[in-house]
């Protein structure tokens, strides 16, 4: 995870486009100042976090959809469930699913295990928007091949 | 009051709390119901899924934006439940 960049992703290790899942391996950083303040002397790695590991996770699924055309910007949550402490260091499998394609929205759902243990769930509304500009493209793109994101097989 | 019209005001009354007899087919979900854009999203998503369809929310709100049409013509829920056996026609076609 690279906090600092809000950038939850170590690497994609599967992403079926007909399946409409994902996984990915987000380990938790050792340290950090976030965990300075959550909390002193007790580090955890907080629920909101948790969540945007499993928003990015199926959030590459559905840009992989789109065809890296487009976007999805999370707008909604629910059933969120954060079901253990999960610490500095701590290596997650994230999965992620696309269980409903709407008309500029879609409809993810995360899971989170750690040795294969669930630590934590939520459903996930996302906005589906063309990208902004060219540039926002380009640095998707590298964000993708930094985190093994099949970009070229799935692009061609 | 059709069938369609009975599930999507259900639909709304839990989806937004909303008391369901002040749901009526004449209203328009966003101007007299206030239901916001990302309600509505909440609300497409149970109204896909009850009824096997995938609403054109993009279509709409282009031909809305480009004159061609008015909110009434889909957000009135009357006109919205009609659009729904439109699409339920067309799939089954």
């Amino acid at each position: 995870m690279r906090f600092e960049y809000f950038q939850m992703i170590d690497r994609v290790v599967a992403l079926d486009i007909a399946g409409r899942s994902a996984r990915s391996i987000c380990t938790v950083p050792k340290t950090s100042t976030i965990f300075e303040g959550h909390f002193p002397s007790y580090p955890l790695m907080p629920g909101a976090l948790l969540l945007e590991c499993m928003a990015q996770t199926a959030g590459w699924l559905l840009i992989a959809m789109n065809n890296f055309n487009a976007m999805p910007f999370m707008a909604g949550v629910k059933d969120a469930k954060f079901r253990t402490a999960v610490f500095p260091g701590d290596e997650l499998e994230i999965e992620g699913s696309v269980v409903h394609e709407g008309s500029g929205f879609a409809v993810g759902e995360g899971k989170g295990r750690r040795n294969g243990k669930l630590v934590c769930e939520a459903r996930i509304m996302y906005t589906i928007m063309p990208f902004p500009s060219p540039e926002f493209r380009t640095a998707l793109f590298e964000w993708a091949e930094r985190i093994e994101v099949p970009i070229k097989e799935l692009t061609k | 009051m059709s069938a369609t019209f009975d599930k999507v005001a259900d639909i709304i009354a839990e989806t937004c709390d909303i008391p369901r007899d002040n749901i009526k087919p004449e209203s328009h979900a966003i101007n007299d119901l206030e239901i916001d854009s990302l309600d509505f999203l909440d609300i497409a998503f149970a109204i896909d899924k009850t009824f096997g369809i995938k609403l054109p929310l993009e279509q709409w709100t282009q031909e809305v934006n480009d004159g061609k049409a008015t909110t009434d013509q889909y957000f009135v829920l009357n006109n919205l439940s009609g659009e729904i056996d439109k699409l339920i026609a067309a799939k089954g076609a």
